[in-house]
C-alpha cells in the first residue's frame, strides 16, 4: 500500500483559493475576537488561570440540574455553572473574586451548596483558585513564550536553511496561531495553562510539518539543475514528493488525538480539541501557506542569489 | 551474523537496561492532578510596598525554610516546598487528608507575642479625637453612605455617659449596640436609649460618632463590638489617620474568637501596650495538651533563659493585671496574673479543637514566619479525579498505541513491524527519562506523551517513505535502505530540533502541569531521535543481513 504515491495534484496554482479560504477564516476569527471584546469584555474566554477568580469542581451523589445548583448559588446572581461529563453529577462552577480573598470564594460556594445539599452530598474533586498579580503574569508569559519560539526558529531555519525559508514557515506558523486562536475565540473555548501548552505545541507541530516539505524542496535545489527549475515546478513536486509522509503522520497523530478526545476524560478534552484542530490547520498551512510563502516572497525579494550576483557585478564594475 | 551488529546490539541493550532501570528503582512520579493534592503559591504579603527587594529575598528564604520544617512535622510524603523568582514559595502537598488544615499549618504567621492589658480609661480620652480622625479619613458623605453617620446630641456631656449610658448593662449589651452601633438607628427617630438619642443629620457635624458608636464596654481592658460590625470598626482603626491619633505606646487589637452575649455575638477589642514585652522566638519548646480542669484544649510553652528572666520580671511587677497572648495580631487569651510565672506558661485555646492545639503547637515550634503570606495560586485535586483522568489516560493511550500499531504494520509490513519494536523501545525510553529526571507526569504530560507517540511515528515514515523512492527508483534493497536513512536525516535533525526548541521554552516559561508537559516532550523528542535512528536502523540492518542482496524488502 502507497497511497498518493506519485500524487501530481497542483497545490501551487490552487494558492490563490486557499489565501481566499485562509482570508475568510481569518477574517471570522478576528471578528469573533471583536465580538469578544464587545459581548464578554475581553478577546478570549479566559479562563480562571487568567482572570482570576475560583473554579470548583463538584460532584454530587445524586443527579441534580443545572437550575437547581443555581438555585443554591444564590438563582440569578450565581456564577457561571457548566455541566461536567454526561450524567447531571458533576459541574464546574466559576466565580469571579470581586475584592474577596481567593480563599474565601471557594468556601463560600462551598458553602452554599452544602447548605441545599447537605454536608455529605457532594465533593469537590477539584479546586482551582489563582489571584489577580498570577493572571496577568501568565498571559505576558504565554505572549513571552510565543514571541521566542518564533524568533529562535526563524533564527535556526534561517540558518539550516536559508533566510526565505524562516521568513515563509514563521508566516505560515503565525498563520495556524491566528486561525486557531479565531476558531477558539468564534467557539469560546476556554483558555487556560493547558490550552495555552496545546497552541504552543501547535506551534511546534506545524513547524514541524513545514520543515519536513521545505527540507524536500532544500533538496531538490541543491540537486544538479535545481536552482534553473521553474521555481513553482519545483516547489510544487516537492509538496507531491512529501504527501504520502504528510498524510500518513498526519494521519496517526490524529488517530491517536482522536483516541485521547473519545476516551481521555473531560478535564483533558479542551487540551486535545485545540491539538487536533491544530494538526489539521498546521497539516493544511504547511502545504498551502508555507510553500508558496516561499515563492512570493521569492517573487518579491529575489532569492538572495540575485543581490550576490549584483554586488558581484557592481564590485566589478567599480574595479 | 550477529556479531557485526554487537556494538549496536550492547548500546541498544545498555540504554534500555538502564531506563528499565531508573523506571523500575524511582518508579513514575505522579503529579497533583492524577494523585490528588494541593499546589500553593504563596508570597510575602506586602500591600504597601515597604520591604525593600532584599528584605523581602531575605524573608522569603526564611520563609521557605519554616515551612519545611512545619511540613516536615506535619508528615506529609515527599513534599515539594521551592522558592519561586526572588518573592514567591510554592508548595506542593499531595495524598492529603485535610488540606485546609494544612494549608493552615503552612499559612499561619504564627508571630507571638506577650503584651501587656491596659484599662479603657488609657483610651477614653483619645475617644473624641478617635471618631474626629475617622470623620476627617472618610468624609461626612463617605459615612453617610456606608450607613456609619451615627450621631450624638449633646457633645458636652462626658463621653462616659454617652457610649456607656448604663455601666451596669454591659452584659445585655444589645440594647445599647441597637441604639448606638446599629446602621438602622441613624433612621429611627425614637432610639430606646435616651443618652444615645439620634438626631437630624444636618444639625451637628461635629457629633458623629462613626467609630465609639460601634463600642460597648467589655471585661478589664477591653471594649466589645458586635460581631456584624467587626469589618467596619477595623476599617476604622486601620486608616493611618487612626492610628496617628491613638495615645502613644497603645494599641487596639481584637481577639480571636466570638463570645456570644444575650444571643447576640460580639469580638472583644483589647486595649494593649503597643510594645511587646516578650515574642516567640524567645520559645524553646511548645505542647499541645488539655487542661486538667476544664477538659479544654490548650499549648504549653516553655521559654529559653532570656525569655524567661522577662516573663519572670514582668508578671512579678503586675499581679492582679492581665497579660494578652497575641498570635498574628489577635488576642488568644488574656489570664490574670496571680503570681510570678517562670520559664512556663500555658495559652488557653478555649473552645478550639484539639487538633487546633496540636497545629498551633507545631507551628510555634517551628517558628514564626517573618512575615505574613498571601496565596496567590491555589490548585487542588481530589484524590478520585486524578484516578478517573488516570485511568482514562491509560485506556485512552492503549487504544492510541494499538491503532498505531494496526496503520503501521498495515502500511509497511515488516518495516512496520521493526518500527513498532523500536515505538516500544522509545516508550521505556520516555519512562525511563522521566523516571531519571524525576519529573512528575501530569495529566498534559499524559496527553504529551500520547502526542509524541505520533510524532515518534513521524521519524520512522519519513525514512520509510524515503526507501520506498529509492526502491522505487530500482536501488538494491541495501543501497536504497541505506539512502533512505541517509536522505531522511536531514528532516529529521531539522523538524525534531525546532520542535525541542518549542518545548525548552514552553519549559522555560510554563508553570505547573505546562511544565510536565514540556519536559515530557522533550525527552520524547531526544528518545524518537534515537529510537529512529539508531534502533530502527539496527533492526532494519539485522532484517537485510538474513537476506541476500537481490531479495525484495518488506516495506
Amino acid at each position: 500500500m502507497w497511497l498518493f504515491h506519485q500524487a501530481k495534484y497542483q497545490f501551487i496554482s490552487m494558492r490563490r483559493k486557499a489565501y481566499v479560504v485562509s482570508g475568510i477564516l481569518l477574517v471570522f476569527g478576528i471578528g469573533a475576537m471583536v465580538l469578544n471584546i464587545a459581548l464578554i469584555g475581553s478577546w478570549q474566554n479566559y479562563g480562571v488561570d487568567f482572570t482570576s477568580g475560583a473554579l470548583v469542581h463538584i460532584r454530587f451523589e445524586e443527579p441534580t440540574s443545572d437550575d437547581e445548583l443555581r438555585e443554591a448559588l444564590g438563582g440569578v446572581n450565581a456564577p457561571s455553572i457548566t455541566r461536567f461529563g454526561q450524567d447531571n453529577q458533576e459541574f464546574v462552577v466559576r466565580a469571579g473574586l470581586g475584592d474577596v480573598d481567593i480563599d474565601d470564594v471557594a468556601a463560600g460556594i462551598a458553602g452554599q451548596v452544602a447548605a441545599a445539599y447537605g454536608d455529605d452530598g457532594f465533593e469537590v474533586v477539584r479546586r482551582e483558585l489563582v489571584g489577580p498579580k498570577i493572571g496577568l503574569e501568565l498571559e505576558r508569559r504565554a505572549g513571552l513564550a510565543i514571541m521566542f519560539s518564533l524568533v529562535l526558529t526563524l533564527m535556526y531555519i534561517a540558518i539550516r536553511f536559508e533566510l526565505r525559508f524562516g521568513v515563509a514557515s514563521v508566516i505560515a506558523t503565525a498563520h495556524d496561531m491566528l486561525i486557531t486562536l479565531g476558531l477558539l475565540a468564534l467557539f469560546r473555548v476556554e483558555i487556560s495553562l493547558p490550552t495555552v501548552a496545546a497552541i504552543l505545541t501547535i506551534l511546534g507541530y506545524s513547524l514541524n510539518d513545514t520543515i519536513v516539505v521545505f527540507d524536500r524542496i532544500r533538496e531538490n535545489l541543491n540537486r544538479k539543475g535545481g536552482r534553473r527549475e521553474d521555481p513553482y515546478k519545483l516547489v510544487n513536486r516537492s509538496i507531491n514528493e512529501t504527501l504520502p509522509r504528510t498524510v500518513l503522520t498526519s494521519g496517526t497523530t490524529l488517530a491517536v488525538l482522536m483516541s485521547l478526545l473519545v476516551l481521555g476524560g473531560g478535564v483533558i478534552r479542551p487540551f486535545t480539541m485545540v491539538l487536533i484542530l491544530g494538526v489539521l490547520i498546521g497539516t493544511y498551512s504547511s502545504i498551502f501557506i508555507a510553500a508558496p510563502a516561499l515563492l512570493e516572497i521569492q517573487k518579491r525579494y529575489g532569492t538572495g542569489e540575485d543581490k550576490k550576483k549584483q554586488r558581484a557585478a557592481r564590485r566589478a564594475a567599480a574595479v | 551474523m550477529l556479531k557485526s551488529f554487537r556494538g549496536r546490539i550492547i548500546v541498544i541493550l545498555a540504554v534500555l537496561g538502564l531506563s528499565a532501570g531508573y523506571l523500575w528503582t524511582r518508579g513514575l512520579k505522579l503529579g497533583l492532578d492524577l494523585q490528588g493534592g494541593i499546589h500553593l503559591v504563596l508570597e510575602i504579603d506586602d500591600p504597601d510596598g515597604t520591604l525593600t527587594p532584599e528584605r523581602r529575598e531575605d524573608a522569603i528564604d526564611r520563609a521557605e525554610r519554616i515551612i519545611r520544617t512545619r511540613v516536615d512535622e506535619f508528615g506529609v510524603e515527599e513534599p515539594l516546598i521551592q522558592k519561586s523568582g526572588s518573592d514567591r514559595i510554592i508548595v506542593e502537598l499531595a495524598g492529603l487528608d485535610d488540606e485546609s488544615r494544612a494549608k493552615e499549618i503552612i499559612n499561619q504567621q504564627a508571630y507571638l507575642e506577650w503584651k501587656l492589658v491596659l484599662e479603657t480609661t488609657e483610651v477614653d480620652p483619645a475617644l473624641e479625637r478617635l471618631d474626629r480622625a475617622v470623620v476627617v479619613a472618610i468624609g461626612e458623605e463617605g459615612l453617610r453612605e456606608m450607613g456609619r453617620a451615627t450621631e450624638v446630641a449633646q457633645a458636652a456631656t462626658s463621653i462616659e455617659q454617652l457610649l456607656f449610658s448604663d455601666p451596669e448593662d454591659t452584659l445585655a449589651a444589645g440594647d445599647s449596640a441597637a441604639a448606638a452601633g446599629d446602621p438602622a438607628a441613624a433612621d429611627a427617630p425614637a432610639a430606646e436609649d435616651e443618652a444615645a438619642d439620634t438626631v437630624e443629620p444636618e444639625e451637628e457635624e461635629l457629633n458623629l460618632r462613626p467609630f465609639t458608636g460601634l463600642l460597648n464596654r467589655g471585661e478589664v481592658g477591653t471594649y466589645t463590638v458586635d460581631a456584624a460590625d467587626v469589618e467596619t470598626a477595623s476599617d476604622f482603626m486601620a486608616l493611618p489617620e487612626f492610628q496617628r491619633a491613638l495615645p502613644r505606646n497603645v494599641s487596639l487589637q481584637w481577639g480571636w474568637d466570638s463570645i456570644p452575649i444575650g444571643g447576640r455575638f460580639y469580638r472583644e477589642l483589647y486595649v494593649l501596650e503597643e510594645e511587646a514585652f516578650l515574642t516567640g522566638d524567645q520559645l524553646d519548646d511548645a505542647t499541645a495538651n488539655r487542661d486538667q480542669q476544664f477538659n479544654q484544649p490548650q499549648v504549653l510553652f516553655e521559654l529559653n533563659r532570656r525569655g524567661g528572666r522577662a516573663f519572670q520580671q514582668l508578671t512579678g511587677a503586675h499581679i492582679g493585671d492581665r497579660i494578652a497572648i497575641v498570635l498574628d495580631g489577635e488576642v488568644v487569651s488574656a489570664p490574670f496574673v496571680r503570681d510570678r510565672i517562670g520559664s512556663r506558661g500555658s495559652i488557653d485555646l478555649g473552645t478550639a479543637d484539639m487538633s487546633e492545639a496540636t497545629d498551633l503547637a507545631l507551628v510555634l515550634r517551628a517558628g514564626a514566619l517573618p512575615a505574613p503570606l498571601r496565596i496567590m495560586e491555589e490548585r487542588a485535586v481530589g484524590p478520585s479525579l486524578g484516578q478517573d483522568s488516570v485511568d482514562q489516560g491509560r485506556i485512552a493511550g492503549i487504544v492510541g498505541i494499538v491503532l498505531v500499531i494496526v496503520v503501521m504494520i498495515l502500511y509497511y509490513k515488516v518495516a512496520g513491524m521493526l518500527a513498532i519494536t523500536a515505538l516500544g523501545f522509545y516508550l521505556v525510553l520516555v519512562l525511563g527519562g522521566l523516571a531519571a529526571l524525576n519529573a512528575t507526569l501530569t495529566l498534559p504530560g499524559i496527553a504529551g506523551l500520547i502526542l509524541s507517540i505520533g510524532m515518534a511515528v513521524d521519524a520512522n515514515v519519513l525514512i520509510f517513505e524515503r526507501i520506498r523512492e529509492e526502491l522505487a527508483a530500482r536501488r538494491a534493497p541495501r543501497t536504497a535502505v541505506d539512502e533512505g536513512f541517509g536522505n531522511a536525516l536531514s528532516a529529521i535533525v531539522d523538524a525534531n530540533l525546532t520542535t525541542l526548541i518549542t518545548g525548552l521554552i514552553l519549559f522555560q516559561f510554563g508553570t505547573g502541569p505546562v511544565r510536565g508537559f514540556a519536559v515530557t516532550l522533550c525527552i520524547g523528542i531526544v528518545a524518537s531521535f534515537f529510537s529512529a535512528l539508531y534502533v530502527t536502523r539496527t533492526l532494519f540492518l539485522m532484517y537485510l543481513s538474513g537476506k541476500r542482496g537481490s531479495d525484495p524488502v518488506s516495506i
